[in-house]
């Protein structure tokens, strides 16, 4: 029995000679090669976004995942990669990311109308090569669209992006590619902030064209991260409770430095009803009336 | 023969059967096939060359057409003035691949100065052989000539394939027996000499001077003193041009890509060499395709048709590059894309492709750079990808320098290795911008001057938070003048499967006096 087995393994180690190299050993782990998001609690929870495999983060509109795109592309393009960036939907803002700190004339832009042209346009950046960062946005795209792209498409574009120093992101609404990620996170937003208690005119540092949205706040929950293997937890679980939970990590996103300043120094991210900052519009009544008040 | 010399060295590369040689250029499959040349007015063709094989079949110079077509298997050309300019343009470039000091003697034979090349190559014989290796790759079998004596060079390379030194002081003996046609005497002269039964150079050099002077005047002597071999003369130098044109006239009108792209890539092949001969690259293509006309517009004998007839549609394609490219198969499988992308609407009929040379670039990548893509790989993957969403969607985008929101133009991408820059510049992170292009239609409902519900895109949400307006406008001195009013909102939206709150920037636009939503915050 021994000498047949043994026999077994001549033939088949020399049926593979040439091509596999050691056919009954199993391949060595590689070891991962983070780059930073750019944002500081993400970078502490999952260390980074991994090379040559693909990260998925998905969530619903307004959760983060853009802010995200943007701090990982400024970071990536100040690093002196060349980045790409297949935009599904044709949704970039090139001028926010350039507040954001994004390299513009480092980063390669293709907008498509559609999943095809998204899935051939990375499809040829993936087998073209050389690019270190390659996000393919389809947060603006259907959900239902993207749930029937076939899960051979996303093992296809694991095997694409091994072996290789690209970071291949996915951002959606929802999770697809499932164990063909190594890094799959979950956004949520917890909360929007709104002002007018210090500014009354428009300044060019403020990112929002009604120069009003001070920001939000989002959080992130790792899903699946095959550099941990500790029991994750879940957003809607215990761990909730207290911002300390494993897996979980929590920031914000500002639309100027004055906001991010001041975000970083209350605990509540909603100013409460009372305190809420009275619009533009009823700001203006105000004024209106008093001076319909004063004499003369 | 290959004894270091003192004083300066000319060498002639002459193209035997130029006329044969330029069309065999265009097709080389015609080079193992008896092949005639005819030439003269439309109706009346005339052999005026023909090679060796068909010869040996029996066609004569001065055959007409339907008397050539008769033989079997003869390959019948047209001469075309272009490939002869084309192909003579090559033989300079092989020239000047080895010394600016270049005379363009006549369309078939170039002369040049081999002054330092042998502290390059060696000896004569390796130089001789260098441009003969140089002219086969360019797809001429050439006659090499070397002399100290520039009319030496050129008549030796006339006379024997080669290569041919003729050592200093020897070349009274090389031309004795050498036919007197070699030295290309005047019809009258070689007349006269005829008649005198002079044939060889020997007999001309045997002559009287003096005698020969009064009888056949000064042209007689500059033959006589060059059949001694001292008839020595200057180089006329022909300033180096950088034209760099390819010809192709087809018999029968090509229609699919596939065989047009077969053509494209000789055409390329014949120009990257010319190319790499002076060190030289492409930065632009431009491929000028002359079109067969309609087969409608053959029978249309209305008097515009009749005047445009005479001039067949022509298509126009330019290929830019980033950076000068070499490589003939990049710039064919490029070219095929842009094809692919938008093609000519009728048969080929002839092709035309200039090339704008520029310097090859040398780079010498950084150890310590981030890595890049491979530029030429790059350029072929951005082309087809070019192909897939559109040339103008496609590359990096380059802010405009106005107020007008969403401003923007795409400019072409290029990557290069650049130091990583101090991090330390990148500000926190901010909150991200969606664009919904174009911007969608609204229907807003307001209370109290507040937005309090949202339609647009078969969705509705109920406002919970909106922050406006902020005014702006621009470019009002313009016919295309903008004037909006922004709002940021947070709508609880009724999704397909869930209920999410989102935020949104919706904007009035006062000329047009509707509302949109420009896009979302995430």
């Amino acid at each position: 029995m021994r000498s047949s087995t043994a026999s077994l393994r001549l033939h088949v180690k020399s049926a593979l000679a040439g091509r596999v190299a050691s056919p009954f050993r199993l391949r060595e782990a590689r070891v991962p090669v983070f780059v930073p998001t750019g944002i500081a609690a993400l970078d502490e929870l999952v260390g980074g976004l991994p090379r040559g495999s693909l990260t998925e983060i998905y969530g619903p509109p307004c959760s983060g995942k853009t802010s995200i795109l943007h701090s990982a592309l400024a970071s990536r393009t100040w690093s002196s990669e060349v980045c790409a960036l297949v935009d599904a939907q044709d949704a970039f803002d090139p001028s926010g990311s350039q507040a954001s700190g994004v390299l513009l004339q480092r980063l390669l832009w293709v907008r498509c109308r559609g999943l095809e042209q998204a899935f051939r346009s990375l499809d040829l950046l993936l087998h073209g090569g050389g690019f270190g960062f390659i996000a393919l946005d389809l947060g603006d795209v259907a959900v239902r669209q993207v749930r029937k792209v076939p899960l051979n498409v996303w093992f296809r574009l694991r095997r694409a992006v091994e072996d290789t120093s690209t970071v291949l992101l996915v951002l959606s609404q929802e999770s697809n590619a499932k164990s063909c990620a190594s890094l799959v996170l979950r956004l949520e937003k917890e909360a929007s902030r709104w002002s007018l208690q210090k500014r009354k005119s428009a300044e060019a540092a403020f990112h929002t064209p009604g120069c009003l949205l001070d920001g939000s706040a989002c959080l992130a929950e790792v899903v699946r991260s095959h550099q941990r293997h500790k029991k994750l937890h879940f957003i809607d679980g215990l761990n909730r409770q207290d911002g300390s939970a494993e897996g979980i990590a929590r920031f914000a996103v500002n639309s100027d430095q004055y906001a991010a300043e001041e975000m970083r120094l209350e605990s509540g991210l909603l100013p409460l009803q009372e305190e809420q900052p009275k619009n533009r519009q009823e700001e203006l009544e105000e004024e209106t009336q008093e001076r319909v008040k004063k004499p003369g | 023969m290959g004894s270091p010399r003192t004083g300066m060295t000319f060498c002639a590369i002459f193209v035997p059967d130029f006329l044969l040689r330029a069309v065999e250029r265009s097709e080389p499959a015609l080079r193992n096939k008896p092949l005639v040349l005819l030439d003269g007015p439309a109706p009346t063709f005339r052999v005026i060359a023909v090679n060796a094989m068909a010869c040996a079949l029996g066609v004569t110079l001065g055959l007409t057409k339907a008397a050539a077509a008769e033989f079997s298997g003869v390959e019948i050309r047209l001469r075309s003035k272009e490939q002869e300019a084309a192909a003579h343009a090559a033989l300079l470039d092989a020239a000047w691949s080895f010394s600016p000091r270049v005379e363009n003697t006549a369309q078939d034979i170039v002369l040049l100065d081999l002054a330092g090349l042998t502290t390059l190559f060696g000896s004569y014989e390796n130089v001789t052989l260098q441009i003969k290796s140089r002219c086969t790759a360019l797809g001429f079998d050439v006659h090499v000539g070397v002399s100290e004596n520039v009319e030496m060079a050129r008549i030796s390379a006339y006379a024997r394939p080669g290569p041919t030194i003729v050592p200093a002081g020897e070349e009274a003996r090389f031309l004795e027996s050498l036919a007197i046609g070699l030295l290309s005497p005047s019809r009258e002269l070689a007349e006269v000499f005829n008649q005198w039964g002079i044939v060889n150079c020997g007999g001309l050099a045997a002559l009287p001077v003096l005698s020969l002077s009064e009888c056949v005047g000064q042209e007689g002597v500059r033959l006589h003193a060059i059949a001694n071999g001292k008839g020595n003369r200057s180089l006329i130098i022909a300033e180096p041009t950088h034209l760099f044109e390819e010809f192709l006239e087809l018999d029968d009108a090509v229609e699919e890509l596939e065989p047009l792209s077969f053509l494209l890539g000789r055409l390329l092949d014949q120009l990257c060499v010319r190319l790499s001969a002076r060190a030289l690259a492409v930065r632009t293509i431009q491929l000028q395709l002359e079109l067969q006309p309609g087969f409608e517009k053959a029978f249309d004998a209305s008097k515009e048709q009749l005047r445009t007839k005479q001039f067949p549609e022509t298509f126009y394609c330019t290929l830019v590059l980033p950076r000068p490219v070499q490589d003939a198969k990049l710039l064919l499988k490029l070219l095929r894309l842009r094809l692919q992308a938008s093609s000519p609407k009728a048969p080929v009929q002839k092709i035309q492709m200039r090339a704008e040379p520029d310097r090859a670039l040398a780079i010498q990548c950084g150890l310590f750079l981030a890595a890049v893509p491979d530029p030429d790989k790059l350029e072929l993957t951005l082309a087809r990808i070019a192909n897939v969403v559109g040339e103008n969607n496609v590359g990096s985008p380059e802010l405009l320098d106005c107020h007008k929101p969403d401003a923007f133009r795409m400019q072409r991408f290029s990557a290069s290795e650049q130091a990583a820059l101090d991090p330390k510049e990148i500000e926190d992170s901010k909150i991200g911008f969606r664009a919904i292009r174009p911007r969608v239609p609204a229907r807003v409902e307001f209370q109290g001057g507040q937005p309090v519900h949202i339609w647009f895109q078969g969705k509705s949400g109920k406002v919970v938070h909106a922050s406006g307006p902020w005014r702006c406008s621009g470019e009002w001195w313009q016919e295309r003048g903008w004037q909006e009013d922004a709002w940021d909102l947070e709508v609880r939206v009724a999704g397909e499967d869930r209920l999410w709150s989102a935020a949104y920037c919706i904007v009035f636009d006062s000329l047009e006096k509707e509302w949109f939503v420009r896009g979302s915050y995430d």
